[in-house]
């Protein structure tokens, strides 16, 4: 399996409530609501760090999962994330014009 | 001269709405006329400095496509703004709009909409499909999208609440204390609001039901309804990004419930 990079797209407003994180896509004005796993995903993604050491060291502690397991539903949340424009993802690290994650004004 | 100054003077009407005054000019008397019909409540002296100010061309004939949704787009501060009835063009550094439009108020009234919200969205504020009213000096919200009751609890209201709009709600922003104020936008009643303010006490979410009832929601449709009930014009990630916050910032500072009612007076025992 290759190794992927994972960022949050910079044109979409997310804030955590209530522990759950909020987006927004500037696209079209969708709302996602995400769940444990995938805010998880989102505040790690940071376009350096690769999706396999965000597997092991954010989520499989997070919960009761296999590795291997957890790191293929990782990599098809972070297609689907893409799919709506609001995550990036490459096979090189990618750069990330913007700060800390889910952090409100 | 004195002559062309004082001529230029008597084509120009101050409307202030959410304490935002706009200046209209216009070389039209008879459309100038219309205009002051529309917003007898909002009318400020002209001795009142505007912050925006309108210039208004009507046009004798109608634009290519007279049935276009509204469409606005925004590049490098300037913000262009069509729709059938009129094109308009926002300079947001120097608050001046240029509006062709047909002779229908309906137009004025859209843009008017527009460039408010664009000013709140920088400022924390919003536009609300929301009925508004206020009781005991404090402002309570009714939103939802059409056939969702705005008119209908509007209509029902109290002889000692004051109605702010049966249509679009008008909130801004001061430090951390939201404010509604009255608007002429009017649905179904027809009827402007009063132009008046106060801060907001509430809001709620509307659902016709068999009974009366509020409901508490959980901060997360909080922040969804009050989001689908925004009056979003653009698709521009800056003004998204500003509403999503503001939005944010809102639920987390009044109260938001479920409104649950039937058809008759009996709900505002519920309110104020």
């Amino acid at each position: 399996m290759s190794r992927l990079y994972v960022s949050r797209n910079p044109r979409v407003a997310a804030r955590i409530l209530d522990g759950e994180m909020m987006i927004m896509s500037g696209r079209d004005s969708s709302l996602f609501t995400l769940n444990r796993t995938a805010t998880i995903l989102w505040q790690s993604a940071d376009g350096v760090t690769p999706l396999e050491r965000i597997v092991e060291q954010r989520i499989c502690p997070e919960f009761d999962v296999e590795p291997a397991q957890a790191l293929q539903d990782a990599e098809t949340l972070a297609r689907e994330l893409a799919r709506h424009e609001i995550m990036q993802i490459s096979e090189e690290p990618l750069l990330q014009p913007h700060s800390s994650p889910g952090v409100g004004r | 001269m004195p002559a062309s100054v004082t001529q230029v003077d008597l084509l120009s009407a101050t409307v202030e709405v959410g304490e935002v005054a706009v200046l209209m000019r216009t070389g039209d008397p008879d459309f100038l006329r219309t205009l002051q019909n529309r917003y007898p409540g909002f009318l400020v002296s002209r001795q009142q400095e505007p912050q925006i100010t309108f210039d208004l061309e009507i046009l004798e004939t109608n634009f290519d496509e007279p049935d276009a949704d509204v469409e606005v787009t925004q590049k490098n501060g300037r913000w262009m703004l069509a729709r059938g009835d009129f094109r308009a063009e926002w300079d947001s550094a120097k608050r001046h709009c240029h509006i062709a439009q047909t002779r229908s108020p309906h137009a004025t009234d859209s843009v008017l909409r527009i460039v408010h919200s664009l000013v709140q969205a920088s400022r924390g504020g919003f536009l609300l499909h929301a009925a508004s009213a206020v009781r005991n000096q404090k402002a309570f919200l009714f939103a939802g999208a059409s056939g969702a009751g705005k008119s209908t609890i509007s209509a029902l209201a109290p002889v000692d609440a004051v109605l702010l709009t049966d249509e679009i709600s008008y909130v801004s922003r001061r430090d951390n204390q939201y404010h509604a104020f009255g608007t002429p936008f009017t649905g179904e009643l027809n009827t402007p609001g009063e132009n008046v303010s106060a801060p907001v006490s509430a809001l709620y979410l509307l659902a016709k039901g068999s009974e009366n009832r509020i409901d508490t929601i959980d901060a997360a449709e909080a922040v969804q309804s009050l989001l689908s009930n925004i009056l979003f014009f653009a698709k521009d990630d800056e003004l998204v990004q500003a509403l999503f916050h503001s939005a944010f910032e809102f639920v987390q500072h009044v109260p938001i419930y479920r409104l649950t009612f039937v058809p008759d007076a009996r709900v505002w025992e519920l309110i104020g």
